[in-house]
Parts: C-alpha cells; sequence; structure tokens
C-alpha cells in the first residue's frame, strides 16, 4: 500500500492537533472498534471558523484526513465548511489508496458533527442544515473504485 | 539517540544470506542445467537437488526421500491437507481438526473442504496462545481423517505441545500434520521423535529466497498429486525443479537448524529485555505465552493506539515491524489470531509485532524500547480514545481488564 507524500507529511507532522477548551463547537465521529476516531473542535466568530482543532485515534490515512480538513475548514466560512466534501479531502491529499477512502468519509463527518453541535448550542435545529449523521462502521463497506 | 535501523519482522520473511546466496550463485549462472537432461550439465543440478534434500532430512531428522519441494510454505499446507482429506473421505473418513488462529493457508484450505462436505473443528485457542493435547483428544472422532495443526503461531509466536498432540494421533491412528514455517530454525525439531506424519516448511523464512518451501511425508504415506505434469520429485510434484532456490533452502535449513539452542539463548534474552521494557509503559499486554513462545517474537498491544500509525512512526525510526490491526490486514476487522485470543478489537487494532533477527543486539534492545515509548506516548497524545480511557468514562471500562494498570487516569 502506498501512501502518498501529502499523505505522509500530514500524519508525520499534523496540522492543528489538540483542543479548544472554549470551542463553540465538539464534534465526534467513529468508534474505537472500527479502529478509528476523530474528535474535531471549532471557533467560530460570525460566520467564520477562526480556529480549529483535531484529535484522532487511527490509521495514517485517519490522522492525514483529519489533519488537512482543519486547514482547509480553518479561516473559511461556515458556508465553505459545510461544503467540504471527502472527494475534496482525497484530492488535497493527492488521493488516497482505496481501502483507506473511508478515512476521507470520516473527516468530512466530523467536520459536520462539529457544525451540527456548533448550531444545537446556538438553539438551531441542524438537521434542514445537515441532515441526519451516518452510523460509522457502514463506511468501511463503501465502493473502493471511488 | 543515535538513529538506527533495525529490521525486526523476520516472520515476514529474511534477508538471504550470503551462504545461500554463494550456494545459489553457481546454479543462477553457469551451471544452468536441468535436472532431468542427461549430460552434465543436468547431472550437475540433479545432484545439487539431491544433495539439499539430504541436508533438509538430515535437519529434521527424516529420509531424504521423505522430502519434497515444493514452492511455498502455503502450498505444502494445501497439498498436505487437501491430498490427505481426499484420500481418506473414500474412506469415510471426513472430519477434520485444527486450530483457530492458523495460517490462512490452512484456514482456506479447510474452508475449501467444508465446502466440498467435510467437517472441520477449529479449536478454540485459550488467553495464552497455547492450545492442549487434551483439546485435541476431545474432538477427535472415528471419522477423524487429519490433525494439522501449527507448530508455532506467526503473529505471536506461541508454540504448540506438538510431541503430544503427535503422539495423541499416533494413538488414534490420525494422521497429524504441522505447519512449522515460522518453528523451523528456532526449535529444534526432530519429526520422528516428535511424531509428526506431515511437515510445512518456507525458505525465505530462514534466509533462503522467497519462492521455495518443502512438505516432509512420512514414508508409506500415500499423496495424491497437488498438481500433475513430469517425473519431478518422484512424480509428486511435477514442474522442472527450482534449482539454485533449492541448493539454497539446503544450506538455509542446515545454517537456520546449526546451534540453535546457543541461539535461543542469547536471542531469548534480548527479546525478554524488549518485553520487559515496553510493558513499562501502562495500559499494554503482552499476546501470547511468555515462555512457551519463539525467541524471536515480541507481541504488545498499546491501548488508545492504532497499530498502522505505530507501524509508520516506528518506520520513519528506521524500525520495520508490523501489526495486527484492520488497517494492516486491509480488512474490517483486525487479526483473526488476536481475537481467537478473546482480546477485544480496540486492543487487536492496538498490537505490534516484533520478530527478532539473529543479528539483533542490547544496543538495538534499547534503541527499540525508547523508540517505542516515545511513538506511544506521541499518539496517545493525539488519541480520543486515549483521552477517554484515562478520563475514565464509561465506555472505555471493559478495555481495562485486558492491559496493565493505567497509572495516569484521572
Amino acid at each position: 500500500m502506498l501512501y502518498s507524500d501529502k499523505v505522509m507529511d500530514h500524519f508525520a507532522n499534523p496540522r492543528n492537533v489538540g483542543e479548544i477548551p472554549d470551542a463553540d463547537g465538539v464534534g465526534e465521529v467513529g468508534n474505537a472498534k472500527c479502529g478509528d476516531i476523530m474528535k474535531m473542535y471549532i471557533k467560530v466568530d460570525g460566520d467564520t471558523i477562526t480556529d480549529c482543532k483535531f484529535k484522532t485515534f487511527g490509521c495514517g490515512a485517519a490522522v492525514a484526513t483529519s489533519s488537512i480538513a482543519t486547514e482547509m475548514i480553518k479561516g473559511k466560512s461556515i458556508d465553505n465548511a459545510l461544503s467540504l466534501t471527502n472527494k475534496a479531502v482525497v484530492e488535497a491529499l493527492e488521493g488516497l489508496p482505496p481501502q483507506k477512502i473511508h478515512c476521507s468519509v470520516l473527516a468530512e463527518q466530523a467536520v459536520r458533527s462539529a457544525l451540527t453541535d456548533y448550531y444545537k448550542r446556538k438553539g438551531v435545529d441542524p438537521e434542514p442544515i445537515l441532515g441526519k449523521q451516518s452510523e460509522h462502521c457502514d463506511l468501511h463497506d463503501l465502493p473502493t473504485d471511488e | 539517540m543515535e538513529k538506527r535501523y533495525i529490521y525486526a519482522d523476520n516472520a515476514a520473511t529474511t534477508a538471504v544470506s550470503e551462504n545461500v546466496l554463494n550456494t545459489m550463485m553457481p546454479f543462477l549462472t553457469t551451471q544452468y542445467g536441468n535436472p532431468s537432461s542427461i549430460y552434465k550439465l543436468g547431472r550437475d543440478a540433479q545432484k545439487v537437488v539431491e544433495e539439499a534434500r539430504e541436508k533438509a532430512a538430515a535437519a529434521l531428522g527424516c529420509n531424504p526421500s521423505e522430502i519434497f519441494f515444493t514452492s511455498c510454505g502455503t502450498e505444502s499446507d494445501n497439498w498436505a491437507i487437501r491430498a490427505t482429506a481426499e484420500r481418506l473421505a473414500a474412506k469415510g473418513k471426513n472430519h477434520i481438526i485444527t486450530t483457530a488462529f492458523e495460517h490462512h493457508a490452512v484456514l482456506h484450505t479447510c474452508a475449501y473442504l467444508e465446502k466440498h462436505g467435510f467437517t472441520v473443528t477449529y479449536l478454540p485457542v485459550g488467553e495464552n496462545g497455547v492450545i492442549t493435547s487434551e483439546q485435541v483428544a476431545e474432538a477427535i472422532t472415528d471419522k477423524t481423517a487429519l490433525v494439522t495443526i501449527m507448530y508455532a503461531n506467526n503473529e505471536i509466536g506461541t508454540i504448540q505441545p506438538i510431541p503430544e498432540i503427535g503422539k495423541l494421533c499416533h494413538e488414534k491412528g490420525i494422521l497429524f500434520h504441522t505447519d512449522a514455517v515460522q518453528a523451523v530454525g528456532h526449535v529444534p525439531i526432530n519429526v520422528a521423535e516428535q511424531n509428526i506424519d506431515m511437515l510445512s516448511l518456507s525458505g525465505h523464512k530462514i534466509h533462503a529466497q522467497k519462492g521455495i518451501g518443502l512438505l516432509y511425508v512420512k514414508k508409506g504415506i500415500p499423496m495424491p498429486n497437488l498438481i500433475f505434469g513430469g517425473g519431478q520429485e518422484r512424480g509428486k510434484r511435477p514442474g522442472t525443479e527450482n534449482v539454485p532456490a533449492i541448493a539454497g533452502l539446503g544450506t538455509a535449513i542446515t545454517d537456520a537448524c546449526a546451534n540453535i539452542v546457543e541461539k535461543d539463548e542469547r536471542i531469548t534474552k534480548i527479546r525478554n529485555k524488549i518485553i520487559d521494557g515496553i510493558l513499562t509503559i501502562e495500559g499494554t499486554r503482552l499476546n501470547g505465552d511468555r515462555e512457551k513462545r519463539l525467541p524471536s517474537n515480541i507481541n504488545i498491544s498499546f491501548l488508545g493506539v492504532e497499530g498502522e500509525a505505530l507501524l509508520l512512526l516506528l518506520d520513519s525510526k528506521g524500525i520495520c515491524a508490523s501489526s495486527g490491526s484492520a488497517c494492516t490486514s486491509g480488512s474490517l476487522d483486525p487479526s483473526h489470531v488476536l481475537l481467537s485470543l478473546g482480546l477485544p478489537h480496540e486492543v487487536a487494532h492496538g498490537s505490534l509485532r516484533l520478530s527478532l533477527g539473529e543479528d539483533i543486539t542490547d544496543e538495538d534492545a534499547d534503541y527499540i524500547i525508547e523508540a517505542v515509548k516515545e511513538v506511544v506516548v506521541r499518539l496517545r497524545n493525539m488519541s480520543p480514545l486515549w483521552e477517554d480511557i484515562t478520563n475514565g468514562k464509561e465506555h472505555t471500562k471493559k478495555l481495562l481488564p485486558f492491559v496493565s494498570e493505567i497509572t495516569s487516569a484521572k
């Protein structure tokens, strides 16, 4: 299995690792049984995500996708973060091995989970904006030819 | 600490030794004859094949006529199990006994036979990774054709009571096969004394090249062919002999089985030092019995850490190792070996296997211990699972009995 240089870079030198104690939204996806958990913290000012940090339990791809996802939403608008897709994460990492695509889906879901929490804290129903979150373990069964 | 390069994945494969390469070289260059040819070039090739057979027989304690060269350990396993099963099915024997933590070469062959009318008993493995001859005795029926149990496990290195199981099988008139791919060169083997009817061996685990193995079959046991063709290997395993690889295998077996006791003693000391050093990390466990274990094998789980990430960081420190996590197995589930010990998925995902080579030094051991400590701390610092564990979250409590005390728990 071959990881791109970009994946290896984000795994070896992950960006934005840690916690935000006074975060405006915290999302956690995945589970330990499946072997990966991502926890994402966001700080929001107006419509802008001013800070974003993560903690991940998982493989090289799980760390790399969460790292790059934080870079892709930090300093950007909420709308921008809402439109983040797993495909964009894969492209930004210059590709992922087929069996690791689910890690990119997990990263997308971690962002959406943090935003869901943000809306809930603001008293806004997140479902019309974000829809329902799906179960993680199903992600492993995604078609791998994406 | 100055960076080192340590290959600690010898259970995966080994480097071809200089001695082996020197044996092979003439047969890769000037001595390229086909052993079936009548002229001297051919006769020389045949001679080296027979010499290798004698070396293998001497190392295993059998007659050269009982050695058949194959392409690998997997082929040997397939042949031993399928040939015996299909032959004895004709006599109404359609039951096979094996264990839950065999190599896939055995498990998938058994699964194939199950689809063709066989019943297979997969003996459960105790928490220590060692099965007992009593378990085998209880599983035997009047339909049992074959017992196939690995000599030493490839992931956790546990050594099975092969002589006792063989004795039991012989008392009951049942054939006994063992996959000894991981054991040869680490455990003294004598097929006659240890009651073994068939034994699989692989070259590349003992410093021969990849793509060569052998099957020992005790004289008198009929072996239907797996493949058909010419008269090589007495017509039992046709195909032009892989002369250089066979020559190399002969040398490799001789070298691997020389001075096993002294070699084991030295490596066991270093292995124990590494185990003790790594187990000072909180939230860890040694997988598999500590004593009934290959001198070269270390398998440790780290709670809150995922195996592939561990391997990548160790690689960046020059250490080659392996893991039983799902991510490294390429499937949804972590290693069937670790699960067979009764470990939860979460603990199996965080496993690390180090399989030491003969050249391992005390300094290497210090380096490995320090590197593992550093890498585990780094991964735990960014692990939300470790955070939940140290915060005593309810969902993590079921994992705690499997590992050493977590002293940093809040």
